[in-house]
């Protein structure tokens, strides 16, 4: 029994691992779908398409070629060092060591390894760099206000986990003394073995067991840091890709339930007086716009979770280049903030929300921050993974407009004039062909 | 100028072929207007047989819609769309690419299906139909460089079009660091253009403004009226308007054909 040990603390703690890592993805379902309904079903073979281009084939990473390329040796290698997992469960469960070995043959094995550890000392290289950039460089759309506290050490804490898993895995192989003795794989590990001179064979082993035993525990915690953290996106830039608006970027969204009161409005032989229909009493009128996450859709709150705060929606925008309180990501940041509050609250209530007289605007994004922006789109086009944070602004802005009459007083004005005399000035509408007779 | 109106065509029981959407800005503002002669000028020399709807004209919603102003939005493009319908337009060309936007993307949910066009597609398709050339003599070897509106490039991505236009000229053309689907906004739209700008550390249109100097420019072309408004107090506001005009792309058409 002793010697199964360490096969059932592997079950255990993989089974633990996994498990709790369900249970906040289940938590972050229910919470992206406390978002209202929109549809995205059409267009299926565009969506693929977007999907494999975008966030597969990662090409608008590379329109910042420096952060692009590291970012896609670092997406590579994660890819591809973990169907090294396989090996590492199954020696886990069953007690081998490297299990693979004899079924691939040195060859292939060998090749295979070999890649690995290439790939994990790029990996190791591009997050030095990535390190760098962000604490020495201060590369200026990390250091922006919203980038404190928490989202601050974040960014560098994932950057720590790689360090440690990739140099976990190097020294796993380093100390493996037989994988060295075969040296089929061994590329780099063999330059880091010697390292290890004159340690015993026992310590070789122990620290081989150490490595590996840290390697996939980190693993496992790392991949339940991902909730909890900007780290999201490496799961959710798929659907996020998927899912993003395939329409023009200009075109706002239609609101249909205005749609039908201003052709009520507008209809001469319509009643006002009209007693409603049979049925029509208890429907609430349509909240217009979004003052909190919940009056928002789904995808806009997927795009929160999927957000990864790298900054270029920030650093292209306009108003916050001239230093304006708008910041594209702030906005998405506070979006999955507020999210997660209200997400908490429904968990200590027993499944129910308990009203905490907070909402996303005001509480975290301000009025000053919403008419700052100049829908220009710039945050749109240079996200890497599809996130719209204008389609928030704008429906915050419609629910500041529609539902409180708060919008500044010269777009009062403004649209008191297209009301009264069909421009934005007041100028007569008799007059809008003056131009022609005009030298 | 002989610029005849739908109704006046109507009336004499024609149909235009296409609808010249002037827009605000080139029925009220005195720069815009410019545009707007400039533009009728070029239709006039290819012989495009067209009208405008002159009074019946009324705002697109466009910067309403931008304000969060759905309700107003709606009852100007409805109202609009009655017009347009009631004419039976199928083709219209604005040079405004706000008003270009709108009415192409935002009025069909609305019943209001046409094919829209920016002038600078529209002078392309004239001049790929050989009604129209450009003489390159005119403004050979000057220096310019192109912004792109927000609306025109990023929000329809449309950004060689007038750029094959501007290469008809025979200028020597310079491109912004930030340009195309990277190009910094004017800041004037999303409303903007109507409202002072939030407190920050300096306008949008002097950061523009900056990128183009960068260039060395004697011509910032564009291919709107409120990019045009904000380009030309940008420059103003440098003291550079005896060295640098702002034109759109359709007065230097105009002026590369002597019109």
């Amino acid at each position: 029994m002793e010697k199964y040990l360490p096969n059932i603390f592997f079950a255990v703690i993989l089974i633990a691992g996994i498990g709790f890592f369900i249970h906040n993805v289940r938590k972050l379902f229910r919470n992206i779908k406390l978002g209202k309904d929109i549809d995205r079903t059409d267009r299926k073979p565009e969506r693929w398409k977007n999907m494999a281009k975008i966030a597969l084939g990662q090409y608008k990473m590379v329109r910042r070629p420096v952060s692009g390329i590291l970012h896609i040796v670092v997406y590579i290698g994660f890819i591809l060092i973990n169907i090294e997992m396989l090996e590492i469960v199954f020696d886990g469960l069953f007690g081998t060591h490297r299990v693979f070995q004899p079924i691939l043959g040195d060859t292939i094995y060998g090749f295979l390894i070999g890649n690995f550890e290439v790939l994990a000392l790029l990996v190791l290289v591009s997050v030095i760099v990535f390190w760098f950039r962000r604490n020495i460089e201060k590369v200026k759309r990390f250091w922006s206000k919203e980038m404190t506290g928490w989202p601050k050490n974040d960014g560098n804490i994932i950057l720590y986990f790689e360090i440690v898993l990739m140099s976990l895995f190097l020294i796993m192989n380093a100390t493996d003394v037989k994988f060295q003795e075969t040296g089929a794989g061994n590329v780099i590990s063999q330059f880091i073995a010697p390292w290890f001179n004159g340690f015993s064979i026992e310590a070789l082993h122990t620290i081989e067991k150490s490595a590996w035993w840290l390697h996939i525990t980190g693993i496992l915690i790392f991949l339940n840091y991902l909730y909890y953290s900007k780290h999201l996106h490496i799961l959710l830039a798929f659907p996020n890709t998927y899912f993003a608006n395939l329409k023009p970027k200009g075109q706002l969204t239609n609101l249909a339930s205005v749609t039908k009161e201003v052709k009520m409005m507008m209809d001469p032989d319509a009643d006002p007086y009209a007693m409603p229909e049979e049925g029509a009493e208890e429907e609430v009128p349509e909240k217009f716009g979004a003052s909190d996450v919940t009056d928002l859709n789904w995808v806009q709150l997927m795009n929160a979770y999927t957000c990864t705060e790298c900054g270029r929606c920030t650093s292209s925008c306009p108003a916050n280049l001239t230093g304006k309180e708008l910041s594209p990501r702030k906005i998405m940041m506070d979006t999955r903030d507020r999210l997660e509050e209200i997400g908490n609250n429904i968990d200590a209530n027993g499944g129910e929300f308990k009203p905490d007289g907070k909402q996303l605007l005001n509480d975290y994004i301000s009025p000053e921050e919403l008419w700052a922006c100049t829908s220009c789109n710039a945050c749109v086009q240079e996200c890497p993974i599809g996130i719209d944070p204008l389609s928030i602004i704008m429906d915050m802005r419609r629910y500041l407009v529609m539902e409180e009459s708060a919008a500044p007083q010269e777009l009062n004005s403004m649209m008191t004039n297209i009301e009264n005399n069909g421009a934005p000035w007041q100028y007569s509408q008799m007059d809008r062909l003056n131009w022609k007779d005009e030298d | 100028m002989n610029v005849p109106t739908m109704a006046e065509m109507m009336a004499q029981g024609k149909q235009p072929e296409v609808l010249f959407w002037v827009g605000a800005a080139g029925s009220y503002d005195d720069r815009a207007k410019k545009i707007t002669k400039a533009f009728v000028k070029i239709l006039q020399m290819a012989n495009v047989d067209f009208a405008v709807l002159g009074t019946e004209e009324s705002s697109t919603g466009d910067a309403a819609k931008r304000s969060g102003n759905e309700f107003l939005f709606q009852m100007q493009a409805i109202t609009n769309i009655e017009v347009l319908n009631a004419y039976e337009v199928k083709t219209i060309v604005t040079y405004d690419p706000h008003s270009f936007n709108t009415l192409k993307n935002e009025y069909p949910e609305l019943g209001g299906k046409y094919e829209v066009f920016h002038h600078t597609q529209y002078i392309n398709k004239l001049i790929k139909e050989d009604r129209l050339s450009i003489d390159d003599t005119n403004l050979k070897g000057q220096r310019l460089t192109y912004h792109d509106p927000c609306y025109l490039g990023r929000a329809n991505d449309v950004y060689e079009t007038p750029r094959d236009l501007i290469r008809r000229l025979g200028v020597k053309v310079t491109e912004m660091k930030r340009s195309k689907s990277t190009a910094l906004c004017c800041g004037a739209g999303g409303a903007q253009m109507f409202k002072e700008p939030e407190k920050g550390d300096k306008d949008i249109n002097i950061l523009r403004t900056e990128d183009a100097l960068e260039t060395n420019p004697q011509i910032i072309a564009t291919g709107c009226p409120y990019c045009n408004t904000m380009m030309t107090d940008g420059i103003k506001y440098k003291e550079k308007e005896d060295q640098v005009v702002v034109k759109d792309i359709a007065e230097l058409i105009a002026e590369a054909n002597n019109l």
